[in-house]
């Protein structure tokens, strides 16, 4: 019994119309922490982290459950319905979405169990932790589950408020604050964006719901689909940290490192590679290739921007986190391929969440023992003391750099391969950008490998910020265990995945469009392999042979200043969105102050003052009151026979 | 009763020139199941005029109380049966004095259960011991006198039968089919009223002086409404409404006398409703009377009133609107614009609610002056939630006390919400039902009538009454301002707990102000229900 609601979409049947306890089990565990408080305090680490698994569990019932040959949409209720604007509350359950689920419930729970030893230190505000990842959990799964596009914009608006809630958490520190406030507010830049697509697509479709949106764009004039592709992409380049919005992400890393390997690295920064995937059917049209063009400009620009800023930081999350930037950058520059690339980036994304996260999580435990020394000149030698760390940590970083028959290696390769697929000089030029990025990759990874696990012990005889000693010890079982896995998914998933997931998400996203470029895709891996070999070599050459100094060489060329100070990312948003924000609120301020205040406060003074002065007609003698009713009726009666006879 | 039923056959087949014909005593008795509410409400009057003289003292006060409710009960029974088969175009009542048409049926409606609210109000005895009422008004509050006046009598309870009477009155009032059987309805619903304002225990020389300043513009204004009546008797030749419309329609008889003696009668009805310029007594008196005594003035007068004005203006004087619409126009204005600004400055909150009536009536004016089927809906549905609303606000007025009764300055409600966060929560609803914010019944009553008045080309007096409505938005957010976010003073009113009765007041109307805020559809059906009888 199911009903064709569009060419491949039918009404959810068995264990996908149960989709919406994806969404339930998270968001009631947040609400039950949030509203219970204090009382929550001594299980609710446990309530939060058995809301996710069940979701994962279920998130598994359903993947096994389902024909995902075809999309499924479950309705659930009627959202909004004003007029012509009617947007039904649904989930859409098909191969993308629930590959998306599986990677959010299955690295959120892992990071769950993680944080409950990772947040010890900090039992009190634990539980409310635990409920703001929830929160997150159940907006992102939100996110990618909704049926049309403004289901998928309320996902996107709660996972920048968890976002912002957990950039922020250390509220006590200055950083934290500004940061998750700048978080905050570059994403709106993006939102705006994605707002005003969803607009053009309401005013010239009549509808937000994919279904109908994707039926009606084909006939759509070239305009109108390349102003909504751009708009979408700069609601990508917002929420995924894309030039030129990138400058938030490695400023997030100021909350928890559990947040950052879960929000800023493994799934929330990659909405927007779902958000461009999603729409797959805008951005496959003929009248999108100027769109797709962008797409894969801002995709390698990114990445160029992403491994040359980290090559230069000296903080060892921030180089994770502009790692992050540039490998969604390869994502996004996939996606902007087309038909070619969409099955890729995906690829690439899911890969990436399990070994980023892996080297997030392997950076946390570090931290954990190192009185939270994020500083890589401090570190070193770390490899005796904390064996399952450096193990775990190595086989993600190998894996990242595309270490032959690791997970990055196929997908990355595949990225690789496609982009030089394309025509012309495109293909020279993306699949160039593509190879450098590869080996500057293999370049600043190294140098963290070395410089935090290898090498000589820089931090014997220092002491933390704090005033302490440090004494580095193996962190405890709940956050080596989802270490390990993740360093199992990390080694084998790129293979499995490489096999299955493309033609796995064909019904969601169409067919992978072959491409043959001037280089076979044995070539492409071999070269790929030989420049990251090259990146990671010059890195040992540099850093594995010498000493390095504990303090930052103040001393050197332009080029790494420019790194260091983030290529002047912040400086041109400066320019472009602060600086003019700025004059433009001074100059209102200014009209508010004089012209807008004077002439209230001066209709309030007339009008306060007008009626002090009609109030001493308010006699209270019968006399006078008898005189204004007796001259109201003479005018009255006057102005009546004046009308009829003038 | 026997004045009035002259004063009907008199107005039946005319006046001196033309000798009224003999009475047609012989005809069979009139049907009377349509004015059933109203007899109702009358016969309930005398009986409790009768159980003053007759009953013990320590008996009158809960017979008083059970027969008015009975009777308001009862004739809102007799009300909802009639309905179920009321005829569509209405009907002729009493020798085609009354007619009971679909508006005069809502305006009883709405004054039964604005009446019923009033009479729970004024019934309180928890409140204020011994009632608000007092039966001999020259023994000062607090003497030993008094005391024994307390403990010997009970309450004052005489005004339940006076309150019946009023009520009677302005039911009459709003289903007159002549200006005789107006100017009678008038009477009866206003001279009660007098009485009542006088009945005040606490500040009795304010609550006095309130009666007289009422009884003496009352009569003024009964005089001008009076010779208006004269005047139109002149030109038509008949006070019957049909009749003055048929000869407004293409006659030769002298305008002057139409509309000389129009404006006479509108300025009469417009004092009753107390639109400005003819309000200068609503603050004096609103502020002198009893509390429960003003609940019930500013809700069911103002309701009476206005279906009143609905009634001439839209019967006798539709086909002379081109000419009359522009000085009500300028009236509206005048109303609006006294209510909001004077508003501005009161330091009363009863006095602030009075001209807050000021500028409703000078809104509800709009609506009536709108001659379409949408304007008599959009008024009467507003007279509906402002009544509702009004009557709540003087419920929660008559709790905030301190030692020497109410305390009604505005200064000593500062800080309020601490003390009595229910009590500032329900006046803070009220005040922005009355500044019309969205989800309180004022909003909707306001755009329905702007919406009709747009409707019918009065966009400029709709911008003209937005305007006001903002401004007199002022004084209801500074109560709220004070109540919530100034520091109470040291010696401040107290909040009597209220009794089953005056919770039930208040309670009823902030539940319709509410009710009417979120899902108006069924009442604006039943205020569309049709039209006057004889348009």
């Amino acid at each position: 019994m199911t009903t064709t609601l569009a060419e491949g979409v039918v009404d959810a049947s068995g264990a996908a119309s149960a989709a919406w306890l994806l969404l339930a089990l998270p968001a009631l565990g947040a609400a039950v922490l949030l509203i219970g408080g204090r009382r929550t305090d001594k299980w609710g680490h446990l309530l939060g982290s058995g809301t996710v698994i069940a979701a994962f569990a279920l998130a598994v019932v359903t993947f096994f459950g389902t024909d995902f040959a075809q999309q499924h949409n479950l309705h659930l209720w009627d959202w909004i319905s004003v007029n012509q604007l009617v947007i039904d509350f649904g989930l859409r359950i098909d191969a993308l979405s629930i590959t998306f689920v599986l990677l959010i419930t299955g690295v959120g729970s892992l990071i769950h169990i993680y944080s409950i030893g990772y947040m010890n230190h900090e039992l009190r505000d634990r539980r409310r932790f635990f409920a703001y990842l929830n929160l997150f959990v159940s907006a992102m799964l939100l996110l990618v589950l909704g049926n049309s596009f403004v289901t998928l914009y309320f996902g996107w608006e709660g996972v920048g408020l968890a976002s912002y809630l957990l950039i922020g958490w250390y509220q006590g520190k200055d950083f934290a604050a500004t940061a998750a406030k700048k978080a905050f507010l570059m994403n709106r830049v993006g939102d705006v964006g994605l707002a005003l697509a969803i607009f053009l697509m309401f005013k010239n479709f009549g509808s937000t719901q994919y279904t109908e949106v994707f039926a009606a764009v084909g006939d759509a004039p070239t305009g109108l689909i390349v102003a909504i592709g751009l708009l979408l992409l700069l609601g990508a380049c917002g929420k995924s940290g894309q030039f030129p919005l990138q400058a938030w992400l490695p400023d997030a890393m100021a909350g928890p490192t559990p947040v950052s390997a879960l929000i800023h690295a493994a799934t929330m920064v990659t909405a927007g590679v779902y958000l461009i995937a999603r729409s797959s059917p805008i951005y496959s049209l003929p009248q999108a290739a100027d769109a797709r063009l962008v797409v894969m400009i801002i995709g390698a620009v990114t990445i160029l921007i992403g491994c040359v800023i980290g090559c230069a930081y000296d903080d060892f999350k921030k180089v994770l986190a502009y790692s992050t930037v540039s490998q969604i950058g390869y994502m996004i520059l996939a996606v902007g391929l087309g038909p070619a690339g969409y099955a890729f980036g995906i690829l690439h994304l899911i890969t990436h969440g399990f070994f980023k996260a892996g080297l997030f999580l392997g950076a946390g435990s570090v931290m954990h023992a190192m009185n939270d020394e994020g500083d890589i000149r401090r570190l070193g030698g770390l490899w005796k003391k904390m064996p399952i760390t450096f193990w775990t940590w190595t086989l993600g970083y190998l894996a990242l750099i595309g270490f032959p028959f690791l997970s990055g290696f196929f997908s990355k390769d595949e990225i690789i391969n496609a982009a030089l697929g394309q025509e012309g000089p495109r293909g020279w030029i993306f699949g160039g950008v593509a190879l450098l990025g590869a080996g500057l990759t293999a370049f600043y990874m190294t140098r963290l490998l070395i410089l935090v696990f290898l090498g000589k012990a820089r931090w014997t005889g220092l002491k933390s910020a704090d005033g302490k000693d440090y004494h580095p010890h193996e962190s405890p079982t709940t956050m080596t265990v989802p270490m390990i896995i993740l360093a199992v998914g990390s080694v084998a998933g790129g293979f499995i995945l490489s096999m299955v997931l493309p033609d796995f998400l064909v019904p969601a996203i169409g067919e992978v469009q072959e491409t043959h470029g001037a280089l076979s895709h044995t070539m492409v891996g071999i070269l790929a392999v030989a420049i990251s070999a090259i990146g990671a070599g010059i890195a040992y050459l540099i850093f594995g042979r010498s000493e390095q100094p504990v303090e930052r060489p103040q001393r050197v060329t332009f080029a790494v200043r420019a790194a260091r100070a983030d290529l002047f990312g912040n400086h041109l948003n400066e320019a472009l969105f602060a600086r003019p924000g700025t004059w433009l609120t001074r100059a209102l301020v200014y009209v508010d102050n004089r012209g807008v205040d004077g002439l209230v406060n001066g209709i309030a003074a007339g009008l306060g003052g007008s009626s002090g002065r009609l109030r001493r007609t308010q006699t209270g003698f019968v006399r006078s009151y008898a005189l204004s009713m007796l001259g109201g009726s003479i005018l009255v009666v006057a102005a009546l026979l004046v009308v009829r006879f003038a | 009763m026997s004045v009035m039923s002259s004063a009907l056959f008199l107005a039946q087949g005319g006046g001196p020139l033309a000798p009224a014909p003999a009475p047609e005593f012989s005809i069979d008795p009139p049907a009377l199941t349509a004015v059933w509410p109203v007899l109702i409400v009358l016969g309930a009057a005398c009986v409790g005029v009768l159980f003053e003289a007759f009953l013990p003292r320590h008996q009158r006060w809960p017979a008083q109380v059970i027969l008015s409710l009975l009777a308001l009960a009862g004739a809102g029974v007799a009300l909802a049966t009639y309905l179920t088969d009321a005829p569509a175009g209405g009907e002729t009542a009493i020798f085609d004095a009354l007619v009971v048409d679909r508006p005069a049926l809502f305006l009883w409606g709405t004054l039964l259960a604005l009446a019923l609210g009033s009479v729970l109000l004024i019934a309180d005895r928890s409140v204020e011991p011994g009632g608000a009422f007092v039966a001999t008004a020259a023994i000062r509050p607090g003497t030993v006198q008094d005391r024994a006046q307390v403990t010997a009598t009970g309450m004052q309870t005489e005004v339940f039968p006076l309150t019946l009477f009023a009520l009677g009155g302005m039911m009459i009032f709003c289903a007159s089919n002549d200006l005789l059987t107006m100017f009678i309805a008038l009477e009866v619903l206003s001279l009660p009223l007098y009485l009542m304002c006088g009945l005040a225990r606490r500040r009795r020389l304010l609550s006095q002086e309130a009666a007289v300043k009422y009884f003496l513009l009352g009569a003024f204004a009964s005089a001008f409404f009076l010779y208006g009546v004269a005047l139109l008797y002149g030109y038509a030749g008949s006070v019957r409404l049909s009749e003055i419309s048929a000869a407004t329609a293409g006659s030769d008889r002298s305008d002057t006398l139409l509309f000389a003696g129009m404006g006479l009668l509108v300025v009469g009805l417009l004092f009753k409703a107390s639109v400005g310029p003819f309000h200068t007594w609503t603050p004096d008196v609103y502020q002198g009377a009893p509390t429960p005594i003003t609940a019930f003035m500013a809700a069911c007068t103002k309701v009476a009133a206005f279906g009143g004005i609905l009634r001439v203006l839209q019967v006798a004087f539709e086909s002379t609107s081109w000419e009359w619409r522009g000085v009500l126009w300028g009236v509206a204005i005048v109303s609006m614009v006294i209510g909001a600004i004077l508003g501005l400055t009161q330091t009363d909150v009863k006095r602030m609610i009075a001209y807050s009536s000021v500028a409703h009536a000078g809104f509800l004016l709009i609506g009536a002056i709108a001659l379409t089927e949408k304007g008599l809906s959009a008024t009467l549905f507003y007279l509906l939630t402002y009544g509702f609303t009004t009557l709540a606000a003087f419920g929660v007025v008559s709790l905030v006390r301190d030692g020497s009764g109410e305390a009604t300055h505005l200064s000593q409600w500062a800080g309020l919400a601490k003390r009595s966060p229910l009590v500032a929560g329900v006046f803070t609803f009220i005040l922005l039902a009355l500044a019309g914010i969205p989800l309180t019944s004022g909003f909707v009553g306001k755009f329905v009538v702007f919406e009709a008045a747009i409707d019918d080309g009065m966009a400029p007096l709709v911008v003209v009454a937005l305007i006001a409505s903002a401004v007199a938005a002022f004084f209801y957010l500074r109560v709220i301002v004070l109540m919530y976010f100034s520091e109470p003073a040291a010696d401040g009113p107290t909040v009597t707990v209220p009794g089953a009765f005056t919770t039930a007041a208040i309670t009823l109307g902030v539940l319709v102000t509410l009710l009417l805020g979120l899902a108006p559809s069924f009442a604006l059906d039943w205020a569309a229900g049709g039209v006057f009888a004889g348009r």
